[in-house]
């Protein structure tokens, strides 16, 4: 016990004085995590901008606790109700400055005498035409929840609300366990690779071999301390996502990310063990180490969904450990999954530890030659 | 376990050790009496390194075996490790660490606490470079806080694989001074060097060898009046040939 937390304590140190080290185990995975949130935070909301011209009672009317639920997904800018007013904002949604306008026919110089109906005009963009649907279909649920209140019946109102959130996976739900496994991957490959490969060559190993420190006290001592920083980073990670600024909402179980984190540790170090029987130096054990982690991140979807990938690429996919640790995590954290996706994927990721503990085991040197 | 074995500190039987094509070691038996302040001499790449390694049970010879205090020292001897200090040829530190931090690592490991760690630490005259890192170290100064290392857990038998290369004078004589002291307390040692004078000065007996075989074993001054030279320096070369060596 001794043996290990002293041994944790050295190796804690050797590594947070490693100035690189910790900026590409925790800095810059975090700086992915701060900027690509809020960098699709606001292409990917489906926030719209829509500018109202003079009144139109149907969107002047909405209670304001709806007006507030609105709000998430569209900004209304009331101007008054000129001809000029109307022109402008029609320019703006001609620049991409608004996304649609909005107006009650009357206001814009027409006679009244209309019908009993009251119309509503939108105009929207014809460049972007994903901006025009989201305008289109936040508008429509906005005049059937007006429709229904007049009718007296309420239900379908709900469900189109709820329907326009829910299409619009948030960018930070995907980010996060996706940038958050990455970083565990990165941490746990190199920091184990880089380790076994300098106190192997720093003939450390050799010298705690003549200490009365078994085995066991080392080994385990490099895996609590990986465990603590993949815990740490874990914190971080969603320290910062749950930020309101980034709004990631947490569900049920997302605690289960922890144990999932736990065991995708375990099979990255195990990653890195292999990388660190095999490689001859610091240098080349921090290439490997990038070599497989970089494009493991980028074929697990840790950066972009794969949604959009070839086939095989998914099939690919499919045999990679941070793939599994990532759609778990999105599952947990977010999508109100729990044991039933955890578990399997916990088994998954011990078993591949297992297997290429094994064979580094078999390739381990205690010096270099 | 013998009466003969327990009553050295040392006995190595018969110890070889072939690296592919280079017989390292070719059937070294020693024994060293506890208490002994013992020197192994031999040109570069004569095997004192691998046979001290063999006998400290960091290598498993290829044949014969090695005992210390009594102890087979292969395979690992959870038993004999604390009793046993060594100093490796090339020195070994955890990374970016101290030097008090390293003595306090290694301190540790055998359950010495901080404070004789440091005392450790102050005995080499390293309390000023306390704070500084490994790599930040001199040569010399890295030698002897590898030294201290060593010596932190107060060990019965104390190994040391050329301990004065790359010392100062001072230190040199001072680290003499030191490894006497440890020996007047009834320590074993046992030492690799080039110096011819420090293994006089030192040494109780000595083994010359050469091509992994042990030429010669005995006291400084028997060497020398059996050969009827001048000097160990006359000793060894005699023994060892004059010729340089790669
Ligand atoms: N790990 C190794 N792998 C291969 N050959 C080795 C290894 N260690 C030592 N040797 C070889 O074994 C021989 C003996 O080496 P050893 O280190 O024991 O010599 P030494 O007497 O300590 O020399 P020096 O005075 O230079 O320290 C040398 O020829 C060396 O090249
Ligand atoms: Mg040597």
């Amino acid at each position: 016990m001794k043996a290990f937390l002293t041994l944790s304590k050295t190796m804690t140190l050797g590594l947070l004085r490693d100035r690189a080290a910790v900026f590409f185990m925790l800095i810059f995975p975090l700086m992915f995590l701060v900027l690509f949130g809020a960098l699709f935070k606001d292409t990917s909301a489906p926030q719209v901008k829509v500018v109202q011209v003079g009144d139109v009672a149907v969107f002047d009317d909405i209670p304001a606790e709806q007006r507030e639920q609105l709000r998430d997904v569209m900004v209304v800018d009331k101007t008054d109700g000129s001809r000029a007013a109307l022109n402008q904002a029609l320019a703006d949604v001609r620049k991409g400055d608004a996304d649609g306008v909005i107006y009650a026919p009357e206001t814009a110089g027409k006679s009244a005498g209309s019908g009993p109906t009251e119309q509503v005009e939108l105009r929207v963009s014809g460049a972007d035409s994903a901006k025009a649907g989201s305008v289109r279909s936040v508008v429509d649920s906005v005049l059937q929840q007006a429709n229904q209140k007049a009718t007296g019946q309420p239900p379908a109102y709900a469900l189109a609300t709820d329907r326009v959130e829910d299409e619009s996976v948030k960018q930070i739900q995907f980010l996060t366990p996706g940038l958050l496994g990455w970083a565990v991957a990165m941490g746990a490959v190199f920091g184990t690779a880089y380790n076994l490969v300098a106190w192997r060559k720093k003939r450390i190993l050799r010298r705690l071999w003549l200490a009365p420190v078994g085995a066991g006290s080392v080994v385990s001592a490099r895996v609590g301390v990986n465990l603590g920083l993949a815990l740490v980073q874990t914190a971080i990670f969603l320290g910062i996502a749950v930020l309101p600024y980034y709004g990631l909402k947490l569900s049920g179980d997302w605690w289960l990310c922890l144990p999932l984190v736990v065991t995708g540790t375990l099979a990255f170090m195990s990653i890195g063990l292999v990388v660190g029987a095999l490689a001859k130096s610091e240098e080349a054990a921090n290439g490997m180490a990038q070599l497989i982690v970089l494009p493991m991140a980028f074929l697990s979807g840790s950066f972009f969904p794969l949604d959009l990938a070839p086939a095989w690429v998914r099939t690919l996919s499919d045999f990679l450990p941070l793939k599994h640790l990532s759609d778990a995590m999105q599952g947990v954290l977010s999508r109100g999954e729990s044991w039933g996706t955890a578990l399997p994927v916990m088994g998954g990721l011990l078993l591949f530890a297992a297997v290429l503990t094994l064979i580094a085991g078999k390739l381990f040197r205690w010096e270099a030659v | 376990m013998t009466i003969s074995a327990d009553a050295f500190a040392i006995s190595a039987e018969n110890l070889r050790k072939r690296y592919g094509d280079v017989q390292a070691v070719d059937g070294v038996t020693l024994q060293v009496k506890r208490g002994e302040f013992y020197g192994i001499l031999g040109p570069n790449g004569a095997g004192k390194t691998t046979t001290m390694e063999i006998i400290e049970g960091l290598r498993e010879p290829d044949e014969g075996s090695a005992h210390i205090l009594g102890e087979s020292s292969w395979p690992r001897n959870h038993r004999l490790l604390p009793r046993i200090g060594v100093q490796l040829q090339a020195s070994a530190f955890f990374e970016r660490l101290t030097a008090r931090e390293q003595i306090r690592t290694f301190g540790s490991l055998y359950g010495i606490g901080a404070k004789d760690a440091d005392a450790m630490l102050d005995r080499f005259g390293l309390t000023e470079k306390a704070g500084v890192r490994d790599d930040q170290l001199s040569g010399g100064q890295a030698q002897r806080l590898s030294i201290a290392c060593a010596l932190v857990h107060d060990p019965e038998v104390v190994f040391l694989d050329e301990p004065t290369t790359g010392l100062d004078p001072q230190a040199r004589r001072n680290l003499w001074d030191l490894l006497r002291d440890l020996n007047k307390e009834g320590r074993t040692v046992v030492l690799t060097t080039h110096y011819m004078d420090e293994a006089q000065q030192l040494c109780d007996r000595v083994a010359v060898m050469d091509h992994g075989k042990v030429l010669r074993v005995d006291a400084p001054d028997a060497l020398i009046s059996e050969l009827g030279v001048d000097s160990l320096e006359d000793v060894f070369l005699s023994l060892t040939g004059r010729e340089f060596r790669e």
